[in-house]
């Protein structure tokens, strides 16, 4: 399989350098881990999320602990509590603004980076514990931002909160008794709050650690690349500094853009003005609605009307969304083409775009009242999602006729760049390539 | 990866218009309200957008003398009213003239004190059980975050202009056209449902009619600057004034991120020439 | 990273190196910049600031020998009336009875008769509140490390080595003290 030969090895110059890796070789792990760590050289800009993400992650957890040093975790000073954030404190508003914000853009970010594994065949042997880490970072990280959502105490953030654990009722017996575990009484109140404090302060920790694992596994069986080839020799990668280092800080500032953009002059956009509401246990919002990041799972959850059996609607909407995220986690396994990137699977990169697409569709629907032609179309979408992975992945991999796979990631850039300064000739011998 | 890159960014794209309708479809419920707020040019909007303090100051006495019989604004502090032009002697006076809750005193009794600028704005009312009590049955709402806390559906496709435009002024829209909106008679058109005790009004978000009667009326306040005190002047004044309560920090926000954008713009220039030197050494 | 690779063009460096200096330099900027704000929001905010404003300290049912304690942005102080006697008895203290010398004068204020003291009610030491005593000339021991007082809290002996600090303040009038300002 791969050969991970790295770019130069760690050589400790200074006295110190030498005392240290004898005792803690942590420089030379780093060294090791983000410098000369070979990585293919044809990786584009859909392989720099991962690096996005893990900045994210960072500045989530700053802008949270300096946002906990203000922040009062009782019902009755907790929507108070972010108004002084907001009002008061020395740049508070700019904490605020950045930690909710920065929820939706590393919402976004994941999001991209979970295409792209789906595109590439990221997923694929003998990558399955990486990606089913990242999925379970993916479930941490829904966790985290929905119990931080209720933390500001706002009528979104309440009924959220109640619909949320509303879920668990759904289970007969055993439902009531979750609920009620997770409240810690018999309404979202004081006990809840409280909790959900303290579990959302953690929970970015577990995905820290979560991401260490992550990370570790990449590097043990190495990044994909646009080809799905194997790093095959020395010739295929570049040392990961400065190479993949700086395009990484190149993508970063960009997304910065937008986000900043957002911060400074749209930031409660991709907000609820309800939230700006207090909480009040009487008055339920005309229309509640999760983050924008929930509603294509929202959207799959309230697609389910109809009962099978003894099974309720409202037990099958719930298992349906779960199922949405649960399927992700075998999806190595339901996959059975032997071609790992979607760039020569011609059927399957039509099949992936729809995908993208209707998930995007439903979370449209998310946002729409479930009545009508909307649920209808709910039920259509949720059934794309789930026959993609359970239908199409398994007989894609059997029918599907892939194209030319290069032999090697050299063969495929080297082809490219002749292609780009050559002629109409290696047009025309790619073009018999891919009939091949 | 020239192809690749577009696909991306066709999806962030995709996904920035799948999210917006998101966003914009959280606010209202189908049919209220029956007309949508009339846009205004409001001076705080845009990239560069300020509060014009005279505005603020002829908002902030509608206020006082107009909405605040029935209104609270407790996130507030009088220290505050600093932004909207006046002196640390003229806070003191607006502050003094509200009656503080304090305490308890070395004999253990609460007493009352005239205010200081540390402060907040204390309502007509008690509490909200008070207050709706007085009035009928319906909740008067704190003005402090008002303007941020009230958003009409925008509908497709002007969300997605929304980000471009950085419209994010549905509030004050909002507010001044349900002040101006209340129909000059009084009658409702025929057909409407009014419900007894309530006021016909089409741009109100909950309903075809609300509790609160038409507040405003020509002269019902007399500006210090000489401004003539139409309807449509104090609507929108008060509009401003509310903006302000509720994003009091908006202009510090968006001028520094005017410097925030240009940083970043220039190290993402440089960034990409870097990484342009630094590719050039592969060998294609 | 530039002498990494040779070139013929002699032009070429400088350009390469200015470019990355500049862009190195701009990570710098910025890193330090985001880094501001995180330490800016840990100074006293403006609510905190606001509450600092001078409070007023009614006096009228302070009788000489009593002392009494009042906060001031959330810290203690001392409002003690001397009697005569204890006046007395801190007058006599001379340079050699205390390890920081200052002139009785500086110590006592107030309105009409200048015998009233008033300061910081955290021990010089350590920050704890010294106890009210009336052993003459002692008038504050501390309890956590032993520090006595004089009358004006002056420092007598013990690990404390400055007086206790007298804070701003005011006399509007004969009863009504001011603390947080020297401006009337």
């Amino acid at each position: 399989m791969s050969t991970l030969e790295h770019h130069g090895t760690y050589q400790p110059t200074t006295g110190l350098g030498k005392w240290m890796d004898a005792r803690l070789p942590l420089p030379r792990l780093m060294y090791d881990s983000f410098v000369a760590y070979p990585v293919p050289r044809n990786l584009n800009y859909a392989y720099t999320f991962g690096g996005m993400l893990s900045i994210m992650l960072v500045l989530q957890i700053l802008t949270g602990v300096v946002l906990a040093m203000h922040y009062n975790g009782s019902t009755v000073g907790a929507f108070t509590s972010v108004e002084h954030i907001m009002r008061d404190v020395n740049n508070g508003w700019l904490l605020r603004y950045m930690h909710a914000n920065g929820a939706s853009f590393f919402f976004a970010a994941v999001f991209l980076h979970i295409f792209r594994g789906m595109y590439y065949g990221s997923y694929k042997e003998p990558r399955e514990l990486l990606w089913i880490l990242g999925c379970i970072i993916f479930l941490l990280m829904m966790a985290t931002a929905f119990m931080g959502y209720v933390l500001p105490w706002g009528q979104m953030s309440f009924w959220g909160a109640t619909v949320i654990t509303g879920f668990f009722t759904a289970f007969p017996v055993v439902g009531e008794p979750i609920q009620q575990l997770l409240l810690g009484g018999f309404a979202v109140d004081n006990p809840t709050l409280n909790r959900f404090f303290s579990l959302h302060y953690l929970l970015p920790f577990m995905i820290a650690g979560v991401v260490v694992l992550h990370v570790w596994a990449l590097h043990v069986t190495g990044q994909t690349n646009p080809t799905g080839v194997e790093i095959k020799s020395k010739t295929d990668t570049v040392p990961f500094t400065p190479f993949a280092t700086i395009k990484d800080a190149f993508a970063l500032i960009v997304f910065f853009l937008f986000f900043a953009y957002f911060v400074f002059y749209m930031p409660n956009f991709l907000g609820h003005a309800d939230n700006y509401i207090e909480a009040n246990p009487l008055v339920t919002p005309s229309h509640i609605v999760p983050e924008w990041y929930f509603l294509p799972f929202y959207a799959i959850l309230r697609a389910i009307t109809f009962d099978i059996g003894p099974l309720t609607s409202k037990l099958l909407g719930v298992l349906a969304m779960f199922g949405s995220i649960a399927v992700l986690f075998v999806m190595p396994w339901l996959d059975t083409s032997k071609v790992r990137s979607a760039v020569y699977r011609p059927w399957y990169k039509v099949f992936f775009w729809l995908f993208v697409v209707n998930a995007i569709f439903l979370g449209w629907l998310g946002a729409k009242p479930a009545e009508g032609v909307y649920t209808f179309l709910a039920q259509l979408s949720t059934l794309y999602y789930f026959g993609f992975f359970i239908v199409i992945l398994p007989l894609l991999g059997l029918i599907e006729t892939p194209r030319r796979v290069p032999n090697s990631i050299t063969e495929a850039v080297l082809a490219k760049s002749s292609k780009r300064s050559g002629g109409a000739a290696q047009d025309a011998a790619a073009s018999t390539d891919n009939k091949a | 990866m020239k192809t690749m890159f577009a696909k991306i960014s066709a999806i962030v794209v995709a996904a920035t218009l799948g999210l917006s309708v998101a966003a914009t479809g959280a606010f209202a419920a189908s049919e209220y309200p029956l007309n949508k707020p009339r846009e205004q040019d409001w001076s705080f909007a845009g990239p560069f957008g300020t509060y014009d303090k005279g505005q603020l100051q002829r908002g902030f006495k509608v206020y006082r003398e107009v909405c605040a019989a029935c209104h609270s604004m407790n996130r507030v502090a009088f220290r505050s009213l600093e932004d909207l032009g006046y002196s640390e002697g003229q806070i003191k006076a607006i502050a003094a003239e509200y009656d503080i809750t304090d305490g308890p005193n070395a004999d253990g009794e609460m007493f009352t004190r005239p205010g200081t600028g540390a402060d907040h704005f204390t309502g007509p009312y008690p509490n909200r059980e008070a207050s709706v009590a007085a009035n009928g049955g319906a909740y008067p709402p704190d003005f402090s975050l008002l303007a941020k806390a009230r958003a009409v559906e925008r509908g497709f496709p002007t969300f997605v202009f929304d980000v471009f435009t950085q419209y994010a002024e549905n509030g004050p829209d909002y507010i001044y056209s349900l002040l101006t909106g209340y129909p000059e008679d009084g009658e409702a058109p025929e057909g409407a449902h009014v419900a007894e005790g309530t006021h016909y009004n089409p741009y109100y978000i909950g309903g075809a009619s609300l509790a609160m009667a038409a507040p405003l009326s020509e002269d019902i306040v007399s500006y210090d600057d000489g401004t003539p005190a139409t309807v449509d002047q104090m609507a929108r004044d008060v509009s401003a004034f509310m903006m302000w309560a509720a994003e009091p920090k908006l202009e510090e926000r968006k001028s520094l991120g005017f410097k925030v954008i240009i940083f970043l713009l220039i190290f993402a220039v440089f960034l990409y020439l870097t990484k342009k030197q630094i590719y050039a050494k592969l060998e294609h | 990273m530039s002498d990494t690779t040779t070139t013929e063009n002699e032009e070429l460096p400088t350009r390469r190196d200015f470019i990355y200096v500049a862009t190195g330099m701009l990570g710098v900027i910025g890193a330090a910049s985001v880094a501001w704000p995180f330490i800016d929001q840990m100074r006293p905010d403006a609510a905190v600031l606001a509450a600092g404003q001078p409070i007023d300290v009614n006096l009228e049912a302070v009788e000489p020998g009593q002392a009494i304690t009042v906060t001031w942005r959330g810290k203690p102080y001392f409002v003690r009336r001397l009697t005569e006697d204890e006046i007395a008895s801190a007058s006599e203290l001379g340079e050699g009875d205390m390890k920081e010398f200052a002139p009785i004068e500086t110590r006592l204020g107030g309105e009409e008769v200048k015998d009233w003291v008033i300061v910081s009610a955290n021990c010089t030491h350590l920050g704890c509140v010294p106890k009210v005593i009336d052993t003459k000339p002692e008038g504050w021991n501390c309890p956590c490390h032993g520090s006595v007082f004089d009358m004006t809290g002056r420092i007598l002996r013990g690990p404390a080595a400055t007086n206790l600090p007298l804070p701003p303040y005011v006399f509007t009038s004969a009863t009504n003290l001011v603390i947080g300002t020297d401006q009337a």
